[in-house]
């Protein structure tokens, strides 16, 4: 192309998203309660909700990357229809302020506006647009127990025209008089069928090549985590031009310091365990050095010589729990913020000292 | 004239020397339109930095270069205020939410809105989003990375986050599942010898000695590149032929810590107590980082004492150091494990039944 080409010209810049650049854990986001994989439980209990336009107050915990923001949004959407979604909805995450402060004034305020009647919507479908409005308290578990405790009374004193919905990890960082308030649901880590359904029925969608064992790979490393799976499958398929082999997912894995047992982090542990019999501290130590320089994190290490101790063939129980109370130690502190060599040879010196 | 670790520090993809895999990774990631949101992890002096700025650089072209320093202010709910240094292109903001300690979640709340909420206006930038790159991202609060999660998703039109960090344990489960991880090992002695001989090559000589030199340095180094390559200037700067008996000089805290390791293992009185105390206080006053202090004297200590003595003095060592995080007056904790090893070096030695006194 000569220099003085003009240049093409640029579409002007939408507001839409280019749909093939989106990452497909937005992509493909359910869009009704019904496309939620897996929980069947709070699925079936929302599904009436849609019927009968009551709504209980509600509380979902569960571990990261099992649907509950995609349930409470797909619900809202589903009850209010996109245009009174904005006026009816209030969702506040840990990214906005949300001290004492915020709940007196902004979710008070909200909390108190009567709805507007329902007006027909522009998609022409109907909507239920029950009479009252929801606001959503995404990770509630980061806030402060004066801010739950200032919302306790309002919760009450505007059931007639609010519904609450909090969304947590823990559900034990809630306090007890919020939690009794509302109808809880608990979303399981999702079950490999689920998971593998629903990652084929993306692949599909995106004409991706996958292999049952690249599944199972996925699946394998993301431990019921579906968005982790998905994030993994499109970056995947994107390194591999639309082909998916097995090699390359375990190949990706292995260098991103995930759970998978044959790659070499998993030997370094191997050996010094099996080696610990004869090993003597200088050599776990240098194992030891070995393995922080290769960067790999002390959780990830910890966790998968938990699952090569736990399930372990000839160990006797005895060396196995004193193993995992090693482990669990070691846990504690790097979650207090140890130093992560000094707490792995730790951990490697009171295995040894089990072990043998 | 800048230093040779700034000087020869790889600025594309195509320039970096090691984990190839790696380079071609990140590179088909930058090629496609969806870039993720992405963790860098490893030791330090791995290359991560410069990995994040190739990949950067990859992404938007030589635009990203063109860096400015901004003073920015921020109020945090008590009306008290922050400034922080944000250096940023048209292309990327890079931030260390560290430096302002409890009060990063503000940081991240606004700074992370504010971008989030503006578009890319130049028309040929060559992605619709910005990135902000968020340095020593396992320092980040439980608050502040709590702050990261929904705004991850929710903005993922307009902005992509890069995470930076040592290690991923301290980073919260939510956010490790929204990004790609990426980790960068330590080089190995022959790679970090291949650069320092392409160092000297484009400084226009060579190592005498088949390398000798260098293979010494990386050993020094212990996967650490940047250290490598500054030691490997400062000796050229000692001898400019790089030839004869070249030391490689140890930093002064570390000399001092091993005399302290010393000191410990020579008598065991409340005077050398008192003496090592005064040590810890000096080493303590010249900022060396306590956990950093314990360990240095840990390794001298184990280097020395009987196999059966070793474990047991890093048990001890580790015990310290997660109470030395939890409390907050250090010298106590460093004190309390020095006391700790002369005993149970006594106790080695003379035989006595010290039980009692646990």
């Amino acid at each position: 192309m000569s220099f003085f080409h003009p240049q093409q010209q640029r579409e002007p810049a939408k507001h839409a998203v280019d749909p093939s650049l989106q990452p497909w854990v937005e992509k493909y986001r359910p869009k009704t309660i019904d496309d939620v994989s897996s929980q069947e439980h709070a699925v079936a209990v929302l599904r009436r909700t849609l019927t009968s336009t009551n709504l209980p107050h509600m509380l979902f915990y569960g571990p990261p990357g099992t649907g509950k923001t995609s349930t409470i949004l797909a619900l809202a959407r589903q009850l209010f229809g996109p245009d009174n979604f904005r006026s009816r909805v209030l969702e506040l995450n840990a990214s906005d302020e949300r001290g004492i402060s915020i709940v007196r004034e902004k979710i008070k305020d909200f909390a108190r506006q009567t709805p507007r009647a329902q007006v027909v919507a522009s998609d022409g479908k109907t909507y239920p647009c029950p009479p009252y409005k929801i606001i959503i308290l995404d990770e509630a578990d980061s806030m402060t127990q004066d801010a739950q405790a200032a919302l306790r009374r309002i919760m009450e004193n505007y059931a007639r025209i609010t519904r609450f919905c909090l969304i947590c990890n823990y559900v034990t960082r809630i306090i007890e008089p919020l939690a009794s308030r509302c109808s809880k649901f608990r979303f399981k880590p999702l079950d490999p069928e689920s998971t593998s359904s629903r990652l084929s029925q993306i692949a599909t969608a995106e004409h991706v090549d996958v292999s049952p064992a690249v599944i199972n790979m996925l699946i394998y490393t993301s431990q019921g985590d579906l968005r982790r799976s998905i994030t993994y499958l499109q970056s995947a398929s994107r390194l591999a031009h639309r082909v998916v082999p097995d090699r390359v997912i375990k190949d990706f894995a292995a260098t991103l310091g995930i759970e998978v047992t044959v790659d070499n982090d998993m030997d370094v542990d191997m050996d010094s365990v099996k080696r610990k019999r004869a090993a003597n501290f200088d050599a776990i130590r240098k194992k030891v050095k070995e393995v922080v320089r290769e960067g790999y994190s002390a959780s990830q290490l910890l966790s998968q010589l938990h699952d090569l101790i736990v399930e372990h063939p000839t160990l006797s129980a005895r060396q196995k729990a004193q193993s995992a109370l090693a482990l669990a130690e070691a846990d504690k502190a790097l979650c207090d913020g140890a130093d992560e060599e000094l707490w792995i040879l730790e951990v490697a010196l009171n295995i040894h000292k089990a072990v043998a | 004239m800048s230093l040779w670790v700034d000087l020869y520090r790889p600025k594309t993809l195509d320039d970096l020397h090691y984990h190839e895999g790696l380079s071609a990774r990140l590179r088909s990631l930058a090629a496609s339109g969806d870039f993720p949101h992405m963790l860098f992890y490893g030791p330090s002096g791995a290359g991560k930095k410069t990995r994040i700025a190739c990949t950067l650089r990859e992404l938007f072209g030589k635009g990203v270069e063109k860096l400015k320093i901004d003073q920015r202010v921020f109020l945090t709910p008590t009306r008290r205020k922050l400034d922080v240094n944000i250096v940023q292109s048209n292309f990327h903001l890079e931030i260390t939410p560290s430096e302002v300690g409890n009060y990063d979640r503000v940081v991240i709340q606004e700074i992370l809105k504010e971008i989030a909420q503006t578009q890319q206006v130049d028309i040929n930038a060559r992605h619709r989003f910005k990135v902000v790159v968020i340095n020593e991202a396992d320092s980040l609060t439980r608050d502040a990375q709590a702050a990261l999660r929904r705004t991850m998703e929710k903005y993922m039109t307009n902005m992509r986050i890069i995470l930076c960090s040592n290690s991923t344990s301290k980073l919260i489960a939510p956010i490790k599942s929204r990004c790609l991880l990426v980790r960068v090992p330590a080089p190995s002695e022959d790679e970090m010898v291949k650069v320092m001989h392409y160092v000297a090559e484009r400084q226009g000589f060579k190592i005498p000695d088949n390398g000798e030199v260098a293979r010494e340095i990386a050993q020094d180094a212990n996967g650490n590149m940047r250290k490598a390559l500054l030691v490997f200037e400062a000796l050229k700067m000692q001898s400019v032929t790089l030839t004869g008996p070249l030391t490689i000089a140890k930093p002064d805290w570390e000399t001092y810590c091993q005399k302290v390791g010393d000191m410990i293992l020579q008598e065991q009185s409340p005077k050398c107590v008192m003496e090592v105390r005064a040590k810890l206080y000096e080493l303590l006053s010249h900022c060396i980082p306590p956990t950093v202090i314990l360990k240095t004297i840990a390794d001298r200590v184990v280097e020395k004492v009987d196999e059966s003595l070793k474990a047991e003095i890093m048990h001890w060592a580790a015990i310290y150091e997660i109470r030395m995080r939890q409390g907050n007056k250090k010298i106590f904790h460093l004190e309390a494990w020095v006391v700790k090893v002369m005993s149970l070096y006594k106790q080695f030695f003379f035989d006595i039944d010290m039980s009692g006194f646990d």
